[in-house]
């Protein structure tokens, strides 16, 4: 194909990824080294028979005209970066200056909003990905397995947790895990604690969120899975079985082997997913305990107030937090390429 | 002989069969449940007295007469105006589809006939934009459309949704429009076609099936999002999803939760019937990608 045809071909979305992907991303840059006008004050001196008084008012004129002229705001710098809600530059080198242990280091550093946020980020994502790649590899086992009538139908019941909208299918679960709802008393009689409530405590919202999370996601890692099994070689299993090999042994040396770059695949894309892990925290209500960087960025753009710069410094670092997760993919990608021309 | 070799043992297949038993009620029971629930009165629904009444509707008949109510379902729809939001979410749903469609297979099919190396830089740009977090891209919207005064109308809304959707769309048809054999459009750009004609009477009619499976997923994005449409409509523009989140903040103090509850069924249904008839381009669709590597 031409260059020229090439062009015009894809100019549409080109346009459409570069206007509302790629430019967003220098908007919260920018946005991010500027802070809001501080409002003018002018100081009105009235007098009457009684003498003078200084009142301090805004000066919304001027105000509005400072906000004219530079729209932006104020420049910063890295100012916003450094503050309490971010990176607490300050916080966490006095945190380490009179911590009295590790532990009581990572205490105080879990106050601070941003790095709570990052615990919880992190934790989820590294927690769910493997254990829903595990589930997910199960589970396209055991329906490979099935009869094929009853294939079709499990395959149907498999996908309805991914297919739902996250935010309603948070809220369906955390309805039943109400103390009030079905799983919530079956987890009260079981313990037999009737005052157990899931969402009372840091702890069981983590785990609350994270069986959410494996719920949510699991049906993907199955249904990748379970057509790579389709496509497995049967002569080697054959040979494999012939040779003496367990049923373990054909699992780990013929059907692992097999599926491992639909495992790396699952693995990024779920990666990056759950890095934005946003929707089950709103669901669950969980913000008391739980909160995530994409939850702390929707919550300064969502307030009376709007806190954009704030909201922008936080997108800032998550998209350094995202480029440090793709960057081994990329890296290779790189090799790859270079290898190949 | 060899079915007979494949063939587990009985322990090994009790246990199987035992997951995934498991596994299914563990995906289909919060629907049933939450279905179930929905015609009921929330004290049954929220049952501290005895988890049965839930099932049986004991409060519900006490209330109603019947076991099953659709107060919810009026209270949803008719009092706080789900309609609207099922018909914004209706607007969005359709042109997202058919814009990302439009302008993603012109794209895709350049992708994949391109051989130039700046395709593959393309793809790998595209990539990186599919793992942006869709909440940072937000924050960058927001100044400007306040300032420019585009904020919390439908085709803003529509237009970021697109965007958003293009890398995967992209990615997707590309290796779709790969698999149909090159030879195709040869002959007719040998014939005298020009590039845009082959495209529209060579690739077009045989292109739906991949066609179809993407804009499966455009539509379950455009359906499923709640960052964008949350933040970027106003409360009367608001589509489902971001409505329902309303919802809760309202109701639950008015004790009106199961309103949100019938909200909650009234979104999942079209997404049942969704997976009941294009299972097959669903599954097809979630692997295309995988295969390709």
């Amino acid at each position: 194909m031409k260059h020229k045809t090439f062009f015009w071909f894809i100019l549409p979305t080109a346009l459409a990824m570069l206007l509302f992907i790629a430019l967003p991303i220098v908007s919260v840059v920018i946005q991010s080294i500027f802070t809001p006008h501080e409002q003018v004050l002018k100081v009105v001196e009235s007098c009457d028979p009684f003498g003078c008084k200084e009142t301090t008012s805004v000066d919304q004129e001027a105000t509005q005209k400072l906000r004219d002229a530079k729209p932006l705001g104020q420049f910063a710098g890295l100012a916003i970066y450094r503050d309490r809600g971010h990176l607490a530059v300050d916080e966490v080198k006095a945190a380490w200056q009179t911590r009295e242990g590790l532990k009581d280091f990572f205490k105080t550093i879990n106050n601070l909003p941003f790095y709570r946020a990052m615990g919880f980020t992190l934790t989820f994502t590294f927690v769910v990905t493997p254990l829903l790649i595990v589930f997910g590899f199960v589970i396209a086992l055991a329906v490979n397995s099935l009869h094929r009538h009853l294939k079709g139908l499990a395959i149907f019941f498999s996908l309805l947790p991914m297919i739902v909208t996250p935010l309603i299918g948070s809220l369906i679960l955390f309805w039943m895990v109400d103390s009030r709802g079905i799983v919530g008393t079956a987890l009260q009689w079981l313990f037999s604690d009737p005052n157990l409530s899931l969402k009372a405590s840091t702890g069981y919202t983590w785990i609350m969120l994270i069986v959410y999370g494996v719920w949510h996601a699991a049906p993907f890692a199955f249904v990748v899975f379970y057509a790579g099994l389709q496509t497995l070689p049967q002569d080697t299993l054959e040979s494999s079985m012939i040779d003496g090999a367990s049923r373990w042994q054909q699992i780990r040396y013929v059907v692992i082997p097999h599926l491992m770059p639909l495992v790396t695949f699952v693995a990024l894309m779920q990666l990056m997913d759950n890095f934005r892990v946003f929707e089950p925290i709103v669901g669950f209500n969980a913000q008391a305990h739980a909160t995530s960087l994409s939850w702390i960025i929707f919550n300064d753009l969502g307030g009376e107030t709007r806190a954009l710069s704030s909201a922008a410094t936080t997108s800032v670092l998550t998209i350094m937090g995202v480029a440090i997760l793709l960057s081994p993919v990329l890296i290779r990608t790189w090799h790859d390429f270079k290898v190949k021309h | 002989m060899k079915a007979k070799a494949f063939k587990q043992p009985p322990m090994l297949r009790l246990l199987s069969s035992a997951f995934i038993l498991c596994w299914l009620f563990l995906a289909a029971f919060p629907f049933i449940w939450t279905l179930w629930g929905s015609f009921k009165v929330e004290l049954d629904f929220f049952s501290k007295a005895d988890w049965t009444n839930a099932v049986t509707g004991a409060r519900t008949i006490a209330e109603h007469g019947t076991a099953f109510t659709n107060n919810g379902y009026q209270g949803a729809w008719v009092q706080e105006e789900f309609w609207k939001a099922v018909i914004n979410t209706g607007i969005v749903c359709f042109f997202v589809v058919t814009i990302s469609l439009t302008i993603g297979t012109l794209g895709g099919y350049a992708l994949s006939r391109s051989g130039f190396r700046y395709t593959f830089w393309f793809l790998i740009a595209a990539l990186i934009f599919r793992a942006m977090p869709h909440i940072t891209l937000v924050a960058g919207y927001l100044l400007p459309f306040f300032q420019w005064n585009l904020w919390g109308i439908l085709p803003t809304t529509i237009i970021v949704l697109v965007a958003i959707n293009q890398p995967f769309t992209l990615w997707m048809l590309h290796s779709f429009f790969q698999k149909i054999p090159k030879e195709l459009d040869e002959s007719a750009k040998v014939d005298g076609c020009s590039q845009f004609q082959a495209f529209r009477h060579v690739i077009i009619p045989v292109m739906w099936p991949g066609v179809i499976t993407t804009g499966l997923f455009s539509f379950l994005l455009a359906y499923n999002d709640f960052t964008v449409t949350s933040m970027l409509l106003s409360k009367e523009n608001q589509t489902m999803v971001p409505k329902i989140a309303s919802f809760l903040g309202t109701t639950q103090t008015e004790g009106n939760v199961m309103f949100a509850v019938a909200a909650v069924v009234s979104a999942t249904a079209p997404l049942f019937v969704l997976v009941m008839f294009f299972q097959r381009q669903i599954v097809s669709g979630l692997t295309q990608g995988a295969v390709k590597g």
